[in-house]
């Protein structure tokens, strides 16, 4: 039985306020530690930690223990284990939970084994049972769900955004806010050998993978094949998806053969790289509903869906693998047709909103 | 770099993406129905670090890739089948249980004692490289304790790109939230990769790369050592497959129209 839990958080990029999945982790750990009568500790990260603290002051916890300085601002290796080496001793808790950012993905495997302890990440749920914490987490890229536990501790574990509600600070009477203690850690020059030199995106017009759509809109090989005139219609498909992406707000996923296609001097739709891949070698996102379009739907792919709860495809192969239980809606229809009304309806909707925009101007 | 950089590539064994997997629970912890009979492949993320290692041991003279691969010596023998074809490299095999219900610190501690224990290995021109999960355990955590008993300070993971400075240092591009890269330098090595895709095509398969490889590979195999993957404390309480089954709607007899006003709809609730 755990008696101390530590919340470990870094600052968004913002630098005033945490990341909205360590919200969802602290909520975790709060509810946690009332189940269990654990003390409650909390770990910032950052080059200046006060205003995202102050966010969570009040959300009951015995200790806010802080790692500041020009040194943490950015994702690095060295820096951050030290930071996040150094809280954790400091709070000597049991059951250490964070967010599974990149951040942290980076480097609290790490930190596990400086401290002797043991870590486990993508874990969806931490729950009592029996009177032992338990932690779920997925296995062969979603295929197999387990929940373990662990005797050795510390025991580190990431959460995955999306499985629980965030931390509110309460209306009816926050509980007293934590005295904020900073932890002095200095770097050796060891740890100075790698420097973040900045961050490298996609310009904002161009940018189609937008986390917090509600929408996860997936293009499969079928777009850039031969259509029923015998020619490939690349052009056209790029238009298509664009649109719907203007239009819809979605974020955009591919799946491994076409993103593939890029490396094997195929016809590519040129927006889409190994980013937007969903799947088994690619990413597993978390959207309230997902539309697959000439995708197969085969396995491999469908792995990358299992957070997807409303599934819709479009094929012309009426016996695709989303026909298979895969999908709630399979329409054997020409995507190509399909999305070309849809954007056409989308529009139309759109079209009474940005003349009366207009007219107010 | 003028004398090369010796790139160690860790990668284990993944059951084939098309198989269905279905847990058992063995006297020992849960394990996969048949695990054996599974045809097996590289871990796909590893084999995108190998074929990373092989493309930057091409660009640098003198430099040398090893892979150092866990799994049952009869799957590894298969898989080295297909992937003594594509790249050089020198095998170095352990012979130990490649299930990705094994625990990530029990792993990391075989990978880099053998690490450690490859003749000739110079710290000073080492990368590890390695896939930053594993289509098995998923965690991403194997490659960090790696590093981390290695005494490694400069790790990246989620890499796409891994740049060459006219200066000997190393650009490199992690994957971060939102489709983006976060891009540092390093002064050079040691230092452990955890590869994402990378921007590499899969390799061809060239029959002479593979008669050189399989030269070593077989004497590696016979003199794999068998090494026990303790539990280390960790417990399943039950390991299952997804239960939802959906009852899929397929629609054949709607107009494009009407299809997607119906999509519309859902997609507006």
């Amino acid at each position: 039985m755990s008696h101390s839990i530590l919340f470990l958080a870094h600052v968004s990029e913002s630098g005033s306020t945490l990341p909205k999945a360590a919200y969802e982790v602290l909520g975790a750990a709060v509810k946690l530690s009332q189940q269990i009568g654990a003390g409650l500790t909390i770990g910032v990260i950052g080059s200046n930690v006060e205003a995202a603290a102050e966010t969570i002051a009040a959300a009951g916890a015995d200790r806010i223990l802080m790692v500041t300085g020009p040194d943490f601002e950015t994702a690095r290796y060295a820096s951050d284990a030290a930071a996040a080496e150094a809280i954790c001793r400091a709070a000597g808790a049991d059951l250490i939970l964070a967010p599974a950012t990149s951040r942290f993905m980076r480097v609290l495997a790490g930190v596990a084994h400086r401290l002797n302890g043991v870590v486990d990440t993508h874990v969806t749920s931490v729950e009592v049972v029996n009177g032992e914490v338990c932690a779920t987490r997925w296995y062969y890229r979603q295929r197999i769900e387990g929940v373990i536990r662990r005797d050795a501790r510390p025991w580190i574990v990431l959460l995955e955004s999306g499985c629980n509600a965030p931390w509110v600070q309460s209306a009816l009477g926050a509980a007293a806010k934590a005295v904020v203690e900073e932890i002095p850690v200095t770097l050796s020059d060891a740890a100075k050998r790698t420097v973040v030199t900045g961050v490298r995106a996609p310009k904002s017009d161009a940018q189609t993978i937008r986390p917090d759509a509600d929408l996860l809109f997936v293009a499969g090989a079928g777009w850039t094949k031969r259509q029923s005139d015998g020619k490939p219609h690349v052009d056209q498909a790029e238009t298509l998806i664009l649109e719907f992406l203007r239009v819809s707000g979605a974020s955009l996923g591919g799946s491994k053969s076409l993103v593939d296609q890029s490396g094997e001097s195929q016809a590519v739709l040129r927006f889409m790289t190994h980013l937007n891949q969903v799947g088994q070698t690619g990413s597993t996102p978390r959207h309230p509903k997902g539309l697959s379009t000439c995708c197969h739907g085969e396995e491999p792919h469908v792995v990358g869906w299992r957070f997807i709860n409303e599934r819709r495809a479009v094929n012309l192969d009426p016996n695709c693998g989303w026909a298979r239980g895969k999908a709630d809606v399979l329409y054997v229809a020409d995507a190509f047709e399909v999305m070309a009304k849809l954007n056409a309806l989308f529009s139309e909707r759109s079209q009474p909103l940005v003349e009366a925009a207009t007219l107010n101007t | 770099m003028t004398n090369g950089y010796h790139i160690v590539v860790c990668g284990s064994i993944v059951p084939d993406p098309l198989q269905t997997l279905e847990p058992i629970l063995a006297p020992s912890g849960p394990a996969l129905k048949n695990e054996m009979m599974l045809p097996a492949i590289l871990d796909p993320w590893a084999a995108h670090a190998l074929y990373e290692a092989a493309e930057l041991a091409a660009k640098v003279a003198g430099s040398k890739v090893w892979l150092v691969s866990i799994g049952p010596k009869a799957k590894l023998q298969q898989v080295m089948m297909t992937i003594a074809q594509r790249v050089s490299f020198e095998f170095v095999p352990v012979d130990a249980s490649a299930s990705g219900f094994a625990d990530a610190q029990a792993t990391a501690a075989v990978l880099a004692e053998t690490i450690q224990g490859i003749p000739g290995l110079d710290r000073a021109r080492l990368l590890v490289f390695g896939g930053w999960e594993s289509a098995s355990r998923g965690a991403g955590a194997t490659m960090q304790l790696v590093g981390e008993r290695l005494a490694i300070l400069d790790q990246f993971q989620g890499v796409d790109k891994l740049n060459l400075q006219a200066d000997g240092s190393l650009e490199i591009l992690e994957r971060i939230e939102g489709g983006r890269h976060q891009a540092s330098t390093c002064l050079g090595p040691p230092a452990l990769f955890g590869w994402a895709t990378g921007d590499l095509p899969e390799p061809r398969n060239n029959p002479q790369v593979g008669m050189a490889n399989m030269r070593t590979v077989m004497p590696a195999l016979q003199r794999a050592k068998s090494m026990p993957l303790p539990a280390n404390g960790l417990h399943f309480l039950s390991a299952s497959p997804p239960k939802q089954q959906r009852q899929t709607r397929v629609v054949k007899d709607l107009s494009a129209e009407q299809i997607a006003r119906e999509i519309a709809e859902w997609i507006g609730k």
